[in-house]
Formats: structure tokens, sequence, C-alpha cells
């Protein structure tokens, strides 16, 4: 196993400072505001999941600082869950920070008490306490920290509250403890008996691994097993011993024990007076979870956030004036003319600024085209993710996902996949059965058109009267029906849907610049060079007359869903880009060579047909090859017979002749 | 009860009980029971007079009663034990529901039908008739522990227990704060169930909501 290439970020003699807690008490807030600007986000080796790092200087010492994703537990349930549980288990820290939401202490402090059995150097931040202030609860940090024998801080970090207290506890932190809260007598019995079976050396205590292995960690059996080499037979009979002895309730028995020790740590340290009403994020937050007031603020959101924002400013405005004034007017002619005059190779001259060249087309379409629009987007959901508002659209669609064999859970990936299929197809790891993850993978090649692809299309269908509710009307249909069927054949079972709803908040510009720019640095990194591999086989291929004979082979199809044979072009395009393939359909549109029920079909085959060249290898990469291709088969097959059924139709009728 | 009937008398009182009682009949041929007049168990209920034996039809006395109408009871609580709890359905549950019913006597009667929060229908929709129990939970207004799907929105109670077949997701719920003891205040039920546990919120689906348990408070 290889762990954390980001070391190589991180300097050798730095001290680590590990944060950890649940999603939601202001991790991020305390790493901003202990690492000041410089922040690097990447994913975790091997993951999605991403980790940020920065470091500190606290009275001249530095100190790397690690911000860990959410985990409710130090027994992994989540992908998320089990990189965080990894990064305690691999960086020797200096210091753990618990993060934990004061208003939620009694949740959240069996997290600590595990933390602290582990022997990890513990500090506890009690975040959020203004609201719990306000709110009426009094927290008396003194006792706490005297009933738990570690050092704890009282904090608000959205106001930097607490701050200087938390610089100066990772600074002064001397020694770990070792206190040890005892659970009921048969349980320290089983955990002793399994802990004095370990040999080898670990860098959490015995009696931790020991619950973890009576929990069935099978990352820590793993672990384990690999220390102990042959002793490791030792271990495992002493742990299905123990596991036998309380197979009926050892959860739930850890849970109420952690319960009851939180119980006696908490005494006369909390105090509340009765509620009064609700506050008004709160009122608002009902309001978002009403389907009669939730749905119509769902559509005032999408209007803004995508419709106006991503489709009016980011496609139309910014696209406007980089693709339109930029790019057509000064760089384009600026090179053109530069390669006029120094390059007299015909091949060379087309490679970088003909048709199909680097300069002309791939950075175009890449810098002029794509970037505003996926920037665009990019912004919108990360403000929007960052105010907490997912959660409550994933309780309102969850019945509607039902039916298409999804939760609603699901919604995130989806709506993710407006902006960027290829990213939404690598974000359904996060669901929890198989049978979802391919169910949302099916979805999201067939019928949700990426950021960059609508906003061209929109453009494109916006002129024509009728086309752009026809192109509605099939994808919204497609969806469905496929999603039904695919739950009706797709084998395995039924998913639950459970999740915590965080409170409202407004947000945070610096999360959200955060945010945007990881996923534009990524989208970046990974769709530019195809870009260019593009416009070379492009190129390759016109000089070669490859692409004419590839563009003639499709004569048949396009001449069965009633498109002029240039539009074969777009279609190969597509195949390399989605929104390649629609700004393909743009350039045909512009010169006058499609009617309106061409365009409509044309539009509708395409945003079906296969996902992006990018898209198609996340699939390989997250699937294997046999769902992958099967996919591709099925949504070509779909994309194509949608294509033809339509013209037929469109004919027939006269619709929109 | 001061001598226990047999197995075989109490189901003979049982299909007596359903004929005459549910059905409206008078009674019912031997022959229908596969029994003959001096079959052991018709014999035993003779001796006690539960039943009379007038020609080749076997009729209830009101004597037997009483008894006739428990033992129904007892097998359907049976049903309701082997299907609820057991998970046993079919031809496997009833033959399991046929060997438990003669050992829910007395006290053990009670406690089941507690357990089971004094069920009103057997699995195939027929009555049950209630027990003292069952009046005396009824008198005191308690409704005991039910599922959260019985709840009505702004209601409160504590979580009495967890029953969902997945390991995985009860830990995960448990690590939320979803435990045994503490106190849930459900807030909506449609689209999905929100509810508050402390000062955290949470949105379940129906399948799982049907899985947490609530002592009404």
């Amino acid at each position: 196993m290889s762990f954390l290439h980001a070391q190589d970020k991180i300097e050798a003699g730095d001290r680590k400072v590990i944060l950890v807690g649940n999603p939601n008490v202001g991790k991020s807030v305390l790493f901003n505001a202990l690492t000041g600007a410089y922040t690097t986000v990447s994913n975790y080796p091997g993951t999605s999941v991403e980790v940020s790092h920065g470091h500190c200087e606290i009275e001249g010492e530095r100190y790397s600082v690690l911000d860990t994703p959410g985990m409710y537990s130090m027994l992994p349930i989540t992908e998320e869950e089990r990189v965080a549980r990894e990064i305690l288990l691999r960086e020797a820290p200096h210091t753990v920070l618990h993060v934990l939401d004061a208003r939620n202490l009694e949740r959240m402090l069996p997290m600590t008490l595990q933390l602290i059995e582990a022997g990890l150097p513990v500090i506890l931040v009690v975040n959020i306490l203004d609201e719990a202030e306000r709110i009426g609860m009094k927290i008396d940090i003194d006792r706490l920290q005297a009933n738990l024998g570690i050092p704890v801080v009282g904090a608000a970090m959205a106001r930097k509250r607490g701050l200087a207290e938390v610089r100066e506890a990772i600074h002064n932190y001397s020694q770990v403890p070792r206190g040890v809260m005892n659970y009921a007598a048969d349980l320290e019995r089983g955990i002793f008996q399994v802990a004095a079976t370990l040999e080898g050396e670990y860098p959490l205590e015995r009696r931790a691994l020991a619950l973890l292995l009576l929990q069935r960690d099978e990352e820590v059996a793993q672990l384990i097993a690999e220390r102990e080499q042959d002793g490791y037979a030792v271990v495992e009979k002493s742990v299905n011993e123990v596991v036998f002895t309380h197979r009926s309730d050892l959860h739930l028995r850890l849970s109420l024990e952690r319960k009851r020790l939180v119980k006696l740590i908490l005494e006369g340290v909390v105090q509340t007076s009765e509620r009064q009403g609700l506050t008004p994020a709160e009122r608002f937050s009902a309001w978002t979870m009403n389907p009669w007031t939730g749905v119509p603020l769902l559509l005032i959101v999408l209007y803004f956030g995508l419709y106006e924002f991503v489709g009016g400013f980011g496609a139309g405005t910014v696209v406007d004036f980089l693709e339109g004034t930029l790019f057509e007017e000064h760089i384009n002619p600026w090179f053109i003319a530069l390669a006029d005059q120094y390059v007299p190779w015909y091949w060379l001259h087309e490679l970088l600024v003909g048709e199909y060249g680097i300069l002309t087309l791939a950075v175009r379409y890449a810098v002029a085209l794509v970037l505003p629009i996926v920037g665009t987007f990019f912004v919108a959901f990360s403000v929007i993710e960052d105010t907490g508002y997912f959660p409550r659209l994933a309780m309102l669609v969850d019945r509607l996902f039902k039916y298409i064999g999804l939760n609603g859970r699901a919604v995130i990936p989806m709506v993710l996949g407006f902006g960027c299929d290829t990213m939404a197809t690598m974000v359904t790891r996060t669901l929890e059965t198989v049978r979802e993850r391919i169910l949302a993978t099916i979805l999201l090649a067939l019928a949700i058109p990426c950021s960059a692809q609508l906003g061209v299309i929109l453009g494109l269908l916006s002129g024509v009267e009728g086309a752009l509710l026809t192109w509605s009307l099939c994808m919204v249909i497609l969806f469905l029906v496929v999603g039904f069927l695919g739950a009706k054949l797709v084998p395995g079972e039924r998913p639950m849907f459970y999740m915590e709803i965080p409170p409202l908040r407004l947000p945070q510009m610096r999360n959200v610049i955060v945010k945007t720019l990881t996923r534009m640095q990524w989208y970046f990194f990974e769709i530019f060079p195809l870009f260019i591999v593009a416009s070379l086989l492009l190129w390759a291929g016109k000089m070669t007359g490859g692409l004419e004979t590839l563009v003639r082979s499709l004569r048949p199809v396009m001449d069965a869903l009633g498109l002029p044979l240039e539009a074969s072009a777009a279609f190969i395009f597509g195949f390399f880009r989605r929104d390649f393939g629609a700004a393909g359909l743009y350039d045909l549109q512009t010169s006058g060579l499609l009617s309106p029920v061409q365009l409509t079909v044309a539009a509708v085959t395409l945003t079906l047909f296969v996902p992006c060249v990018a898209q198609f290898l996340m699939m390989k990469k997250e699937r294997g090859w046999k769902v992958s291709l099967g996919i591709f088969v099925a949504v070509t097959v779909i994309a194509f017979g949608t294509g033809w059924l339509l013209n037929q139709f469109l004919l027939l009728t006269g619709l929109l002749a | 009860m001061t001598n226990r009937l047999s197995d075989k008398a109490e189901e003979i009182l049982e299909a007596l009980w359903i004929a005459t009682e549910e059905e409206g009949d008078n009674g019912i041929g031997l022959q229908a029971l596969a029994l003959t007049a001096d079959d052991e168990g018709v014999q035993e209920l003779s001796r006690l007079a539960y039943i009379e034996l007038l020609g080749e039809r076997l009729s209830l006395r009101p004597e037997g009663k009483p008894e006739a109408r428990l033992t129904v009871r007892r097998h359907r609580l049976a049903e309701r034990l082997t299907m609820d709890i057991f998970d046993l359905a079919g031809s496997e549950g009833d033959d399991k529901a046929c060997e438990f019913e003669h050992l829910l006597r007395g006290v053990v009667d009670t406690k089941v039908c507690t357990l089971l929060n004094h069920p009103t229908t057997c699995p195939h929709g027929k009555p049950i008739p209630p027990g003292s129990c069952c009046e005396q939970a009824r008198t005191s207004g308690s409704v005991g522990v039910v599922a959260l799907t019985e709840l009505k929105a702004k209601e409160a109670g504590e979580i009495a227990y967890l029953s969902t077949s997945d390991a995985k997701k009860m830990q995960k719920l448990m690590s939320m704060g979803v435990l045994p003891g503490n106190t849930l205040q459900l807030t909506r039920t449609y689209p999905s169930y929100i509810f508050r546990v402390g000062n955290s919120e949470f949105a379940v689906d129906e399948e799982l909501a049907r899985e947490i348990f609530i002592r009404k408070g």
C-alpha cells in the first residue's frame, strides 16, 4: 500500500496538526484561520476524496496542517471516513484537533472519547459557541477540560474567537494523556483479551485497535495481519471468541456505553435554558423542505443560479466577449497573420491555425467557449454546496428518485453532471450500492447534458420556436423512462435514504473560491490535453483524407435521421468532447445548413449520444470494461433510435416545419 | 387453568370458535375435522363440558367459550410473532406458529402481546381477541413502542430501539446520534421523514423510518 504522496508537499521536519470532526462543524473555517492564504487541495491518493494541506507558524515553529473529510466515528463506513481514519493512522500527528459543534456536544463527544482511547494527542475545539449561546446553552469549558483530561478550547471560528487559544494549545501541547475510560466490565474483559494478543508496534493504542477488530474493521484487520504475521491466527481466534460472546448487540452496547460516559463527563458542564421559537435560518430551512414552498424555491435557485448566471452571464456575456471579441477579432487574426508570414509549410500551417488547428480550434474552444461556462457553473455549484442546500434538495427528490432506482443522495452527482459529466461520473462512487452507481452512470452518460454542451445547445435552439421545448421534453422523458427501466433491469438491493441536514448558512467566500478553483483546476488539467489531442486527430484526419472517409461512412445514419452529411462531423467531434459536437452544430446552424426539424433532431441525438472520450475513460475506470462498453452500446442505440423516431414524428405531424 | 388441555383439544376448540363465533355456524361436523367420536381430544373436551357432541356434530358450550377464545388468541399471536419477529412467512411460518401457540400461556401470552404492542389482527387479517393486557393498555391510554412512521409531525418520543436489518446502516445512524434513549422530535413526514435529535436534524425515507422505534411520551 502506498500512502500520501501528498507528503511530498509537506516538509519533512514539520510537525503535523490534523483536523478531524463531523461534517459541518466549521473544520475548514478553522483550517483557513490557522493556515492563512496558502492552501493546496488535492485528492487523497487513489481516492476522489479531497484533503487540504497548509501550514502555519506559531512562535517561530512551523506546523503542517491537514484538514480531513468529515468523519462520525473511528469505525469508517463511507470512503470519506476511511480516508480520514487512514490519515490518523499513518501520519504520526503532533496534535489532533477534534472540532465539534457546541450545540451538539453530547452527540459528538463519543468521537472525542474514541480519539483519546486511540492514544492520539487530542485537543478538543468546541466550535460554534456563539450560536450555542444564542439558543440558550452555557458550556463550562474548564470543567469539560478537567473531566476529559485533555486541552479544551471554546471557539466561534467564523468570528475568529478562540483562534489564539487554539494556537497556544497546539504550541504548548506536551503529553498524550493516558486516561482510560472504562466500559462495562464484560466489554472490558473482551477488549483486554484481544489487546493482549497484539505484539507488534502500532500507531494507535492496542485497546483501540482491539475495539476496531471486534467491530470487524477490515482495514485494521489487514494492517494487523501484516504486522503480526504468524501471530495473527491467535489474534483472529481471540477476536472470534469475543465477537461470539457479544454477537447480539456489540455495536449497540458500545454506543450506549459511550453515551453513558459522555453523560458522566458532561455532568455540570452544560446548562440549557428553554428554547424560544425558531431562529430565522431554521424557519427558512423548514420552507426549503416543505414541498409547497421548497419546489418554488428550487425553481428560483435553478433560474438564477443556472439559467441567469451560467446560461446568461457565463455562456452569454463572457463567451461573447472572449470568443467574439478577444479571439475572433484579435488573437486568431494575429496568430493567423503570424503563421502566414513565418510558416510556409501547409501541413504545419494547418496544424497550428487551420480549420482544426491547435491554436484556432483547441485553444479557442477550451478557453473561450468551455472555460467560462464550466467556470460559472462551478461557482454556482460551490455557492449552493456551501450553504448546505443539497441535503435539502436530496430529501425533496428522494421519493421521485426511488422510481428510477436511486435515492435522494444521487441528486448531487446528477446536478454536478450539468456542469461536467466526467467529474459527476467520478463522484458517483460516493453512492452506497453498486447498483446505484451503475444507474447513475447510465443516466449521466445518456440524459444529462454537461454545461458546455448545454450552453451551446440552449443558444442554438433558442432561436427556433418550439425546438427548445421539444428538446427538453425528450430529455426529461428519456431520463425518466430509462431510469425506470434501468431500475427494473439492473439487479441489486434497493437503496435506503438517510442524511444529516446541516443548518443553513451564508456561503463563506473563501470556501467557495477554494472549491471552485479546485474543480476548475481538475477540469482544466483533465480536459485541456484532450482538446489538443482531438484537434490533432481531426487535423491528421483532414490531412490524410481519413476524416472525409469517416464522415462519408456515416452517411446512411445521417440519411436515416434526415440530416445533411455535414452534420456527421459534429457527431465525430462530439465523441472527443460533447461540447465540441454541439459547437460543430453551431457552425452548421450559422451557415444556414439546417432546417428547424433537422436542428432539433441533431441536438437531441447529439445530447443523448455517447459521452465524450474523457467521460468514457472515467466510466471504464470506475465501472470496468464490461459495464462501460455495455453502457456505450446502449447509449448509442438509444441516441440514434430516438433521433430517428423524433425525425419521423416531426415530419409526420409537421410540427416545427 | 387447572388441567392443561392437550394440543389436540386446543385445535378442536379453535376450529369450533372460528366456525361459531366468526362464521356464524352452529357447529362443525366430525367429518369436517377428520375426527371420530372416540377421539381423545373430543373425549377430553366433553369431559370438561366445553363441547357437546350431538350425533355427528360438535358444538361449543358456553362453558368452553372463554378457553376457546384464548386458544384462538394464542394462535394468532403466535402467527404475528413468527411473522413480525422471526421473519418467517409461508408454510414454514405456519408450522412454527402452530408449535408456538401451545407455549403462549398465562404470563407468556401477556409478555408476547406487549412485545408485539397489542396487535389487533393476525397476518391474515383476522381479529385477535383482546386479552386483559390489551384492555389495560387501552384504558391507561399507553401506546407503547411504535415505528417512527406512526408518529405525526410535531410529535416527540424516546428512541426505543433500531431494528434495521443492515448492520452498517444501524452503525451509521448510531454514530450520527440516533441512539436508544435519546429524544426524537419529528418535524415532517413528507416527502421524507425529518426529525431532530438534540440540536441536529436528519432526513430518512419511509423504509428506514419503519425501522426506528419510538416510545411515545
